[in-house]
């Protein structure tokens, strides 16, 4: 198989895109789809500093490691979700990336914040270890890019991602999610930073594909409370269905940017108040992260 | 020829001399799922894997909570 561009052998064959790349001719493609995304979203300019949430996974490293060869400002932020030994390589892998290439990282733990790491989060609701997870990951990011005066947060969401998210909720039909999936968020509160999402052009393997050629040390091996999740599985469906027919996620997700979600944006706008207790915005009184740390205080309290 | 399969980590054995996408096939892999990894080399679905050589099949597919990644 040879490159599109050039010729050489492919390293890589994208058939959504009826194309082979070699090594970098890929990542020149690679590199155009972010600077497309960022451009027509407007996500950020190179005046403000952008914090990008790391993971240590491929695809967060992916995404701060273009923004840095493109010269915007970053700094990175790693939420230490306490999950055993995987937090421990995943926040190694962090600090390593933003040492080498000498950019900063804002460590800050969800034990401290809420009161227990996630394992224990998960005892204490009863509920799918990714449901308290994924609160006090929005809620921290926002919350540090505000106390450190950041306009803007960028989340390593790729394709893949964004095709499960859409498919997730229209299997269930909840209308009040569709107007928020987008890879552009605006702030709507003096205390909401806004949230982009610069990889939702390019494709799961993709990223990885990127994270590879690019010498990126990322963590391979997955969260443990990631087996059985409900995204896994919309995605395995969704590859599926890519495999048949190229371009598949693609197509869903675009189709719904650019023809469906304007029809669910017009729904009536939510009322954003300040929590009585952080000061966070939310719908109601007390903020859902707060109502989750008591929650944990409660049970773990000795 | 020796697969390198990941989470969990382990081998397996399979006769070379056939394409990676036959391989794949083998072993019920989509191969939008991984990444095909020989040496210090990205390898398309059409090339030959010889018996002696080492492929890895990286997974790509992440999952659960998506917010921070």
């Amino acid at each position: 198989m040879k490159c599109r561009k050039c010729g050489e052998t492919a390293v890589l064959e994208l058939r959504r895109h009826n194309a082979a790349f070699c090594a970098p001719d890929f990542l020149e493609f690679f590199r155009n789809q972010v600077r497309e995304a960022i451009r027509k979203h407007r996500m950020f300019t190179r005046d403000e500093t952008v914090l990008v949430a790391v993971s240590g996974g491929k695809d967060s490293l992916a995404l701060w490691d273009v923004l840095i060869d493109e010269g915007y400002r970053t700094t990175g932020l790693y939420l230490d979700l306490g999950i055993f030994e995987y937090s421990v390589e995943s926040k190694a892998k962090c600090e390593k990336f933003a040492a080498a290439r000498g950019v900063s990282l804002i460590v800050s733990a969800v034990a401290d914040e809420v009161g227990a790491p996630v394992p224990i989060i998960k005892d204490v609701t009863r509920r799918p270890p990714c449901s308290g997870c994924g609160l006090s990951k929005r809620y921290l990011m926002n919350r540090v890019a505000l106390e450190h005066g950041m306009p803007v947060v960028a989340t390593g969401h790729n394709l893949d991602d964004e095709a499960a998210t859409l498919f997730g909720s229209v299997m269930h039909w909840q209308t009040d999610a569709l107007p928020r999936q987008s890879p552009a968020l605006p702030s709507t509160h003096a205390k909401l930073v806004r949230r982009v999402k610069p990889l939702y052009r390019l494709s799961e393997r993709e990223t990885a594909a990127f994270a590879f050629l690019r010498k990126i040390d990322y963590i391979v091996e997955e969260c443990p409370f990631a087996k059985g999740a409900t995204s896994i599985t919309h995605k395995e469906i969704l590859s599926r269905m890519e495999d048949a027919s190229p371009g598949a996620k693609h197509n869903f997700l675009f189709g719904f940017l650019d023809r469906a979600r304007p029809a669910f944006e017009r729904a009536e706008s939510v009322l954003l108040n300040e929590c009585a207790r952080c000061g966070q915005v939310t719908t109601g009184t007390i903020c859902a992260f707060c109502k989750l740390a008591d929650q944990v205080k409660r049970r773990v309290a000795p | 020829m020796k697969v390198i399969l990941r989470n969990p980590r382990r081998e397996v054995d399979v006769p070379g001399n056939r394409r990676v996408k036959d391989i794949l096939r083998e072993l019920d892999i989509i191969p939008e799922t991984v990444l095909v990894i020989c040496g210090d080399d990205l390898i398309t679905a059409d090339q030959v894997v010889r018996d002696g050589d080492t492929i890895e099949l990286r997974p790509v597919m992440s999952g659960g909570s998506a917010s921070g990644r």
